[in-house]
């Protein structure tokens, strides 16, 4: 019997109690300048922003309170993200150091690198990137060519990485690096290090997106010194790292809620006596949306139970950035106006630059046919 | 799941594995009323699950008794399992005592109205009620209305009134039942009664199509895994992967929004969970079943394999007690009058 079964969850009094705190900081933000709501909220790039989150224990949640972390629950940091995420909160800098890296580096750090790292992930005043993906390598990860040579006292890496985004930014990425030559299991041999992006021997270039944007990099190793002690996990255990911190990241608000702003800026300008038709698609819009929060709250839920709930994840993703792309398709067709090229600060700037993002979507993460492919082997095809 | 549940699923599913053979299935399409499968049913309670215990109800908690339905949706049960949960339901919401056997509801379909007028003994319904489910086959129907404006719930038996009966697609008889002056056995009002009967009517449709499409689901890895072409079962085909990991993705979501709609309908069903359930469920129908037959098909098109037990009821089930744009419209038209800054604590509940 394949049940899914996206059990309830029952939000902690405690999480409601966040929710109110985050939404209030987050309005008198907006009504004092700081920020205009975004849905690129998590690409959007805002120091101030985390440093104020930082103080307010809203970075590093689920962490030991010895790094700097709040030792709270799974389901009071997603009430968190959630709230930011619709709100349309500029979480970018720190994004990607407390979903992921943080959380790899308090599982598999050294002593040196959680007790140096982690209180500045939490204080939200230090960066990270992702530093898998190269040239010849995206979808077919275990294909990286990056190499990590073992010299006195630590690893000299020579490669390149691309799509880094936020390198010109960040303090640091994480690197999956070959460490010994490919053998028959092609997925042994692999080693994830910290780089620190201050130190020599790493260089940033900028690759510029499709609408002249600075997102993404492109990050030359050349000898980087990386010591022993900014080695992640073991030698050769970076291919089940990195699988474990993708699997982690899948099921989050930011897989349905890349477009939620052009979602309600749709509804307002549509106004409140809608004809059949954008009545008919704001209530399809909207009942995808609820559905989605269940199934992404409820894995919340399993995760927070320990459970691994890998399918299920992917699951959400993979129905989640297709809802987030069909958006502005839809609403393109309903409200007459052309897209426009601009930052979102109108209507028509919104819906062009949603248009211009939305490939990015059902790819970042892991494209959508690498995720049906996890899918499927999770249903027994493969 | 529950140990509760666990020991649901396990007698739901040994009473249809026994009693729900396709011989039954077929002769349910032919006409015949599937009596012993009923009277499995009754035996064990389940026909009165969704009742209160102090109406007679069988002490089991309403998600339980959603999870039945699901199951019995799930095993293509040709029996009107919802109609009779549905009528005891509201019978016992209005006061009234729920009788025995099986039950249907009246009216399902927009149309003119079922017009209640009071007696010196009692109250009548007149009028015509068409599509009824199962109409011509159960004894007593739920009747549901206004007196004065005020909304109203009755007892009919339904002898003599059935006129004709058409079939939906899944060979479930629909009926058209007259009503001229048909005395109700019992009345009582219930605040809302036709929208009530409405949202909970769509409520357990959907939950019916949740079991189906896990069925559906089912069938097409099987048969994918099982068939074998150019050397080696289709399931090993990338494009068979991928169209079965979006079949997933929908029956995933069917299964949440089942889920949530049921959760929040203890006492009366929400209005808003269920415009949800209804709207996304039945594209997940429309999608899954147009995926399950490409994976299976020629097979997939004969009366032999088992897959239109399941599609049938689905491309029947989504029309039901409103369709996508219905509900969607509905949910839309709510959305925007509350306007967007409203959106958020809606779907956050705060």
């Amino acid at each position: 019997m394949h049940e899914f079964r996206y059990e309830p969850v029952q939000l902690p009094a405690s999480a409601e109690a966040l929710r109110s705190e985050v939404r209030a900081f987050i309005a008198g933000e907006v009504s004092r300048g700081a920020f205009t709501p975004s849905q690129n909220s998590w690409s959007s790039f805002d120091p101030d922003f985390s440093r104020k989150c930082g103080e307010r224990g809203y970075i590093g949640m689920r962490w030991p309170k010895q790094y700097g972390g709040h030792e709270r629950s799974a389901l009071e940091r997603y009430v968190v993200t959630e709230e930011m995420l619709a709100g349309g909160a500029p979480v970018g800098a720190h994004w990607v150091a407390d979903r992921q890296s943080g959380h790899q580096i308090l599982r598999f750090g050294s002593d040196r690198a959680k007790q140096t790292i982690l209180p500045k992930i939490a204080a939200g005043v230090c960066y990270f990137s992702i530093g898998m993906s190269e040239p010849d390598s995206g979808s077919d990860l275990a294909a990286v060519r990056t190499r990590a040579i073992q010299v006195e006292g630590g690893w000299k890496i020579s490669g390149t990485k691309v799509w880094t985004s936020g390198a010109h930014r960040t303090h640091y990425l994480i690197a999956l690096a070959r460490t010994s030559a490919k053998e028959e299991d092609r997925h042994a041999g692999m080693t994830q290090f910290i780089v620190d992006l201050s130190h020599p021997g790493v260089s940033v270039r900028p690759i510029y997106n499709l609408y002249g944007g600075h997102d993404f990099n492109e990050v030359v190793f050349d000898d980087y010194f990386a010591a022993d002690d900014m080695v992640l996990g073991g030698v050769g255990m970076g291919w089940k790292m990195v699988t474990g911190e993708l699997a982690f990241e899948r099921s989050g608000p930011d897989r349905f809620l890349s477009t939620f702003q052009l979602l309600l800026e749709s509804i307002r300008a549509i106004g409140a006596n809608p004809d059949a038709r954008a009545a008919n698609e704001i209530g399809r819009l909207v009942a995808h949306v609820a559905t989605l929060r269940r199934m992404s709250t409820s894995v919340a839920g399993m995760l927070e139970r320990g459970a691994q709930p890998i399918v299920e994840a992917a699951l959400v993703k993979d129905v989640g950035t297709a809802f987030e792309r069909e958006v502005p398709e839809i609403f393109r067709q309903l409200i007459p106006t052309e897209p426009t090229l601009g930052e979102g600060a109108s209507y028509p700037e919104l819906l062009g630059m949603t248009i211009l993002r939305a490939p990015g979507f059902t790819i970042r993460g892991g494209t959508r046919e690498i995720l049906r492919g996890m899918i499927a082997r999770g249903l027994g095809l493969r | 799941m529950s140990e509760m549940r666990n020991d649901l699923l396990k007698t739901v599913d040994r009473i249809f594995d026994e009693r729900c053979p396709k011989a039954v299935r077929e002769s349910a399409e032919a006409g015949e009323w599937p009596a012993a499968l009923w009277q499995a049913l009754e035996e064990v309670g389940l026909t009165r699950a969704a009742l209160p215990e102090e109406a007679g109800g069988s002490g089991i908690e309403f998600e339980d008794a959603m999870f039945a339905l699901r199951r019995s949706a799930y095993h293509a049960a040709p029996v009107p399992l919802a109609e009779t949960m549905l009528a005891g339901r509201l019978l016992a919401a209005a006061g009234i005592a729920v009788p025995d056997g099986s039950l249907t509801v009246a009216p399902v379909h927009s149309g003119g109205p079922l017009k209640f007028a009071k007696t010196a003994t009692g109250a009548t319904v007149s009028g015509t009620a068409r599509r009824v489910p199962w109409g011509n086959l159960c004894a007593h129907a739920m009747v549901a209305g206004e007196i004065d404006g005020k909304g109203v719930v009755g007892l009919i038996a339904t002898a003599g009134t059935a006129e004709s009966a058409e079939k939906n697609l899944a060979g479930e008889p629909r009926a058209f039942l007259r009503f001229e002056r048909t005395p109700l056995l019992a009345f009582a009002p219930l605040e809302g009664a036709l929208s009530r009967l409405e949202t909970e009517g769509a409520l357990y449709r959907s939950v019916q199509m949740a079991g189906a499409l896990e069925r559906t689901l089912e069938y097409a890895l099987q048969y994918a895994n099982e068939r074998v072409q150019f050397g080696r079962p289709i399931a090993k085909f990338q494009a068979i992967q991928h169209m079965l990991a979006v079949l997933a993705g929908q029956v995933a979501a069917a299964s949440a929004a089942a889920d949530a709609a049921v959760e929040t309908a203890r006492l009366a069903p929400d209005e808003f969970a269920v415009s949800v359930a209804k709207s996304r469920i039945g594209e997940a129908a429309g999608k899954s079943a147009e995926i399950a037959h490409q994976v299976h098909g020629a097979m997939g098109y004969t009366r032999e394999h088992n897959l239109h037990y399941s599609t049938r009821r689905l491309w029947s089930w989504r029309d039901e007690f409103g369709n996508e744009t219905y509900w969607q419209t509905r949910l839309g038209r709510v959305i925007a009058a509350r306007g967007a800054d409203a959106l958020w604590p809606m779907l956050t509940g705060s």
